[in-house]
């Protein structure tokens, strides 16, 4: 017989997912940022003009100058400096919180979308429960009553971002089950696990890495914001939101440069994580 | 309809019953010996123990739970560890407080967000709408205490025109007191922005591209009838569900912005406990919060129902 | 041989009658930096009162041009050339309130998902006043008329019906409800874009008179674009057929059909089964190869690469479109020789036989589903028996609401059945739900279902796709898991280079393709096939078509065909069996149930279907809608619209059991077989 119908079908070319975002100046810009900060993160002791933790007691409070180009702190200590390497210890919770509720938040939204029933309905009142509080809330809550400490901070807000994560993948999972390769895949006889993880877990990470990146944002404010509120970490690496607890209440007298400069640096990290976040959605969803 | 309503005001019972088993369990289990926190590690061990019967901690955990929750239930919320008096009155002031700039940041926020989302909405992929879009984004990302921060240093510190801090005094005028409010609300309205213009915009990007916006213009109608009848009723219903959400960042941020402007309102009370340890104050506090969100999803929830006549009816042949 | 260009006669005077001309016109999509050729060089004119027929596939552009002529082209697209005019009329050179005007009086538009096209949040009597109100009405008149215009549009109360939102109306009166806005206006064209696809066949029909009737009492012009040629041929005078953007055919619809002139439209027409044609006999032919990828600009033809004609000259210069008859033209240099065109496959097969066995290989007894939810309860399927022999192919018929999808999915154990209920393969019970069957009892069933897109997961690749039933089912391994692979990639005429790609970068037949691989991988002994060709375009079906008749006959299995097209379960099927609201209406073997007597609800169903053998004469009408499966009717099920319903009454209060009324043929109905026989066979139509 001859060939007859042997297809040379027009096999569509797929651009790969990372050169559509370098195509995309958003993401480039994001990412230029974020891994400014990271190199300074890890070298920044080395980068840095002065030594951020040197104090200088008879040049306290100075204003921007050549010498100090983001001015000296109540302790005489370079801000510039101290901005530099203050990107550490927030880079080291937020990511390492993040991921800890991505993973979880994945695995119970896998489990709640797929298996559904009881267990879906006892454990949504309890997921309900928690988000009716803002993360800030329920973390001072629990920081109050544990303290304050790398591994606790990381802790309480993994578990809060959970919830937060879990339900956006379930209702992920709720839309892929409509589909026919979910009983296509349970006609072969598949297991509850085989499904979820290596048939449904596939189609959703898309939605998955879009909230990681997008709750990383948000982690790193939660950490500047309680950095602010004297819940920070205390240790004597320089830690901008600390800096900003400290030096917050000279405002009034006029030395903004203290405070300004290192907020300035939350606001550029956390804007470059969600022009990322945004660039990586829009990919993602296209 | 009735059916509908009980059964999410039953959820929203058994839901804020696992709140308070969770804030409970926060505050009354996790610091472990309440009065050793306050008397210091150099007290006496029968001080400490005497304290401890005093407010009551030393007895079984269960009966700790109910005679705190029927308290609640009652109005008495408890005695503050710091101030050693009753929680009910100083929390019932500072919620006063809150409702004030957190209505006058809500009135500022809704109609900029739904407009800023609707006019991006109609531009879309054009320069007004990734300007709108990318602002949106990056005021939504900066924390509250930052662009308080670069607020208060521009109007308070250099120009000199509002008041750095929000605590207008005693038996100011109605205009006085909006004064003091403008500078701390404005950090609230830049996180709440985004969001919400940015539900507004995608909304309204899905009514505009949708089959019955296409009837209606083949129809030969008016744009802005169009616009107006049948894109808005459409695109606007899933931003009230929003709103209602958002009141959790709201009062999130109320936390920041009143500590940062000295205000005593309730993110500034629970600050204040949460610093010094003061777990009835601090349960309570949070206990409230959660009951607000609740109310406000639980409106939310009943006025989409009643807009959106697909579920107020239901399917009839 | 010179060429004549046909079409319209150029200069400036145009017939003053034509309600639609268009000439040369070519429609362009910017994607990505470029210009992408969605229609090219298209003329055709629709006089006054005339229907017009735009058949094509996916991908012809069919509904560019509707969107081209309204001038509701999406942002990056824009007519590049050429003119249109309506009415006399230019829309491209408009400005925006004189192309409302011709938007609200001289063009309206009906749309394949009318649910859709309507605001869920505004009663629709309003938005049928809208219609009135542009017109300049005032409010209260503008209500009045539209109630009366929906009584025209034969809605029995009217008035109630204006009060309901789009969601609480079935298909068929939300497409009446957009029908009545469409001609409130009383257009010089309306276009109708699919109107009917996704209806069931008995309101399709009921749809279709209610256009005809329109037609022939207003002064309206036709568009009417479709995939579906009988429906063309049922409704339009003249037609043109689309292919990748170029009218490649032109003329009066019965004459394109009966005698075409060009190689597509030929290959086209044997890809849908007419009367006679089995699956071994007179088999379909399918078109060899693909569409070309949007916005590619061929020398040449742009049907050659598929053409099994096709000579040096067809790829060296596109033809022009020649002159073949009265008001007909083709595209085709070969256009005399499309009589005689040569097929791709054999018209006769012989399939080898599949020995009869002593019992049949599935038995159900007693199946029955209730579906409750928010206090509704549903009885989709009542009480069905049905035995399934082995090698056969079972068509199962309804329309919506009948319970086919039900009965197949409690068959392979993804809904359990009510209490009661029993399935029986090989005599053995089967476990009511999956978990409870055992492996080779799971490798007996399997399924190939209506949407490839959603039935592959698409992050797995084509190998893994087709490797696992091999692995799970069938427990292969190592070389013979990759040679039994090889083979099944082949059978369903693939080429093992494409295992490694993954369903996103394959074509619709494509991926069906290996859907039906993955169903066979574990040696299934049965195959539901749940409208398997529904989402495919007409001429990838006829493959498909083909490729199941094979496999049947190679692997020995049974099928259980499900799918509202007469047409293709005719073509495929040993027996048919008929549900209604859950209940089997008539069973027998397929030429008895088609040929008669059958039941009056079968008789109205072959009667509803646009064929493109030709219209019956005269017509069963059914009324009303299907009635919900909330709240069957008394008695027989059917009685509410049939249209033989007996007078002594025992229709409304006793519900017929499945009688066997000749052998091998069973009927749900009252009516004495005899009696049945005469009326239909003397074509006596109520």
């Amino acid at each position: 017989m001859p060939a007859g119908i042997v297809p040379r079908e027009a096999e569509r070319r797929q651009q790969p997912a990372w050169r559509l975002l370098l195509d995309r100046p958003t993401f480039v810009i994001g990412a230029a940022i974020l891994l400014f900060w990271i190199v300074c993160a890890v070298f920044g002791t080395a980068i840095a003009p002065h030594n951020p933790l040197a104090q200088q007691l008879l040049a306290t409070n100075m204003p921007p100058s050549a010498a100090h180009w983001f001015g000296t702190d109540q302790l005489g200590r370079d801000v510039f400096s101290r901005v530099l390497v203050g990107a550490r210890t927030i880079l080291i919770i937020a990511p390492l919180a993040t991921l800890l509720g991505t993973v979880l938040g994945t695995a119970l939204g896998l489990a709640l979308g797929y298996l559904g029933g009881i267990v879906d309905m006892l454990v949504g009142r309890l997921v309900e429960a928690v988000l009716a509080l803002p993360a800030i809330v329920v973390i001072l809550l629990f920081v109050a009553a544990l303290g304050v400490s790398t591994i606790t901070l990381i802790l309480v807000i993994g578990f809060i971002f959970t919830p937060l994560i879990a339900r956006t993948v379930r209702s992920a999972v709720q839309v892929e089950g409509q589909l026919d390769y979910v009983p296509a895949a349970r006609l072969l006889g598949e297991r509850r696990g085989w499904m979820m993880f290596v048939e449904i877990l596939p189609n959703v990470f898309p939605t998955v890495l879009v909230e990681f990146t997008v709750r990383l944002g948000y982690a790193i404010f939660t950490v500047a914001t309680l950095a602010f509120l004297g819940f920070g970490v205390q240790i004597s690496t320089p830690n901008w939101g600390t800096d900003i607890y400290s030096n917050y209440v000279l405002l009034g007298a006029g030395y903004w440069w203290e405070t300004l400069f290192p907020a300035l640096a939350i606001a550029s990290l956390i804007i470059a994580i969600n022009l990322v976040a945004d660039s990586v959605e829009q990919v993602l969803a296209g | 309809m009735a059916i509908y309503l009980l059964r999410r005001l039953g959820l929203a019972v058994i839901t804020l019953w696992l709140l308070s088993v969770i804030v409970f369990f926060a505050g009354q289990v996790l610091p472990g010996n309440p009065a050793r926190s306050i008397l210091g590690p150099l007290a006496a061990e029968s001080a400490v123990k005497a304290l401890d019967h005093q407010l009551g901690v030393d007895r079984p955990l269960i009966t700790q739970y109910f005679s705190w929750i029927g308290g609640t239930l009652h109005g008495n919320l408890g005695e503050s560890y710091q101030y050693q008096s009753p929680v009910e009155p100083l929390l019932q002031a500072a919620l006063v407080n809150s409702a004030k700039l957190g209505a006058l940041a809500l009135i500022v926020i809704i109609p900029l967000g739904i407009l800023g989302g609707v006019v991006a909405a109609l531009n879309a992929g054009r320069p007004l709408d990734r300007i709108i879009s990318l602002t949106g984004l990056s005021a939504a990302t900066v924390p509250e205490f930052v662009s308080g921060i670069v607020v208060i240093t521009i109007f308070s510190v250099e120009l000199k025109i509002l008041p750095a801090s929000a605590a207008a005094p005693a038996g100011s005028s109605f205009l006085t007191q909006l004064r003091y409010l403008i500078l701390p609300a404005i950090p609230l309205v830049f996180v709440l922005f985004g969001y919400i213009a940015r539900i507004a915009r995608a909304g309204t990007i899905e009514a505009l591209e949708s089959d019955y916006v296409r009837t209606a213009t083949l129809k030969g109608l008016k744009r802005h009838v169009v616009i107006w009848r049948h894109v808005l009723r459409n695109s606007l219903l899933p931003t009230i569900t929003v709103i209602a959400t958002q009141t959790g960042y709201l009062i999130g941020g109320l936390i920041v912005v009143e500590t940062l402007f000295n205000y005593r309102g309730i993110g500034n009370l629970i600050f204040h406990a949460a610093n010094a340890k003061d777990f009835p104050m601090l349960e309570a506090g949070v206990l409230t919060i959660g009951v607000v969100y609740m109310v406000a999803t639980l409106i939310a929830d009943v006025t989409t129902t009643l807009l959106n006549p697909r579920l107020r009816t239901g399917v009839i042949r | 041989m010179t060429a004549t260009a046909a079409g319209p006669a150029p200069g400036p005077a145009t017939t003053p009658q034509a309600a639609v001309l268009v000439e040369h016109v070519e429609v362009s999509y910017r994607v990505r930096g470029q210009d992408r050729l969605a229609l090219r060089d298209i003329s055709f004119q629709i006089g006054r009162n005339e229907s017009y027929g735009l058949v094509g596939e996916s991908g012809s552009g069919k509904s560019t041009v509707a969107l081209a002529l309204t001038r509701y082209l999406p942002r990056n697209g824009r007519v590049s050339a050429g003119s249109i005019r309506i009415a006399g009329r230019d829309p491209l050179a408009m400005n925006a309130a004189e192309l409302r005007q011709l938007r609200a009086r001289e063009v309206s538009m009906v749309y394949q998902e009318p649910g859709k096209a309507l605001n869920p949040a505004i009663q629709v009597g309003e938005q049928v006043a809208e219609v009135y109100e542009v017109a300049g009405l005032g409010k209260a008149e503008a209500l009045e008329r539209s109630e009366a215009m929906l009584g025209k549009m034969q809605i029995s109360d009217p008035g109630r019906v204006m009060r309901r939102y789009p969601h609480q109306l079935s298909g068929g009166m939300a497409q009446r409800v957009v029908l009545a806005m469409a001609i409130a206006a009383s257009p010089a064209l309306l276009i109708l874009d699919e109107p009917t696809t996704a209806l069931d066949a008995t309101v399709e029909a009921e749809v279709l008179d209610l256009v005809a009737g329109l037609r022939e009492e207003l002064d309206t012009s036709l568009l009417f674009i479709s995939h579906n040629l009988a429906v063309i041929a049922k409704m339009c005078d003249r037609v043109g057929v689309l292919y990748a953007g170029e009218l490649i055919e032109e003329g009066p619809a019965r004459q394109v059909f009966d005698q075409p002139r060009h190689p597509y439209t030929v290959g086209l027409l044997r890809c849908i089964p007419r009367q006679g044609q089995r699956k071994d006999r007179g088999r379909l032919d399918a078109i060899p190869g693909f569409l070309p990828p949007p916005g590619q600009t061929p020398t040449g033809c742009i049907f050659a690469p598929r053409c099994p004609i096709a000579e040096q000259r067809c790829r060296d210069a596109a033809p022009p479109a020649f002159d073949v008859g009265p008001g007909r033209s083709s595209r085709c240099y070969l256009h005399a020789a499309t009589a005689d065109l040569p097929r791709n496959t054999p018209a006769d097969v012989s399939l080898p036989t599949i020995a009869e066995a002593a019992r049949p290989v599935v038995t159900m007894r007693n199946l029955s589903k209730t579906f409750s939810s928010r206090g509704e309860v549903v009885r989709a399927l009542v009480g069905v028996n049905l035995d399934l022999e082995r090698g056969e192919t079972l068509g199962l018929v309804g329309e919506s609401g009948s319970g086919k999808t039900t009965l197949a999915r409690m068959l392979l154990g993804l809904i359990a059945p009510d209490a009661g209920s029993a399935i029986e393969l090989d005599g053995m019970p089967l476990g009511a739900d999956l978990r409870q069957r055992s492996r080779s009892q799971l490798k007996a069933l399997q399924i190939v279902f209506q949407n490839p897109d959603s039935a592959l997961n698409r992050r797995h690749t084509v190998r893994r796709l087709i490797s696992r039933p091999l692995s799970k089912l069938a427990g292969l391994s190592g070389s013979a898991l990759t040679e039994r692979l090889n083979d099944l990639v082949r059978s369903v005429r693939m080429e093992p280079r494409q295992l490694s790609l993954r369903p996103r970068q394959l074509s619709g037949g494509l991926k069906q393709r290996v859907a039906i691989a993955r169903a066979f991988g574990g040696g299934p002994r049965i195959v539901v096939c749940d409208e398997p060709t529904s989402a495919l375009d007409v001429s990838v079906q006829a493959a498909i078509l083909n490729l199941l008749a094979d496999l049947q006959a190679k692997e020995q299995v049974t099928y259980l065909f499900i799918s509202h097209d007469l047409g293709l379960v005719r073509y495929l099927s040993d027996r048919i069996a008929v549900l209604y609201l859950g209940r089997i209406m008539e069973l027998g073997e397929a030429e008895r149930v088609f040929g008669g007597p059958h039941h009056p609800y079968t008789e109205a169903l072959l009667s509803a279907v646009p064929s493109l053998d030709g219209q019956r004469a005269d017509r069963i009408r059914l009324t009303g809608e299907i009635p919900s499966a909330a709240d069957p009717p008394a008695g027989c099920v059917f009685h509410t619209r049939c249209p033989r319903r007996l007078a002594s009454g025992i229709c409304e209060s006793t519900e017929p059991p499945l009688a066997e009324v000749e052998p091998g043929h069973f009927m749900s109905c009252h009516i004495p077989i005899d009696q049945l026989t005469n009326l239909q066979s003397n074509g006596q139509v109520p």
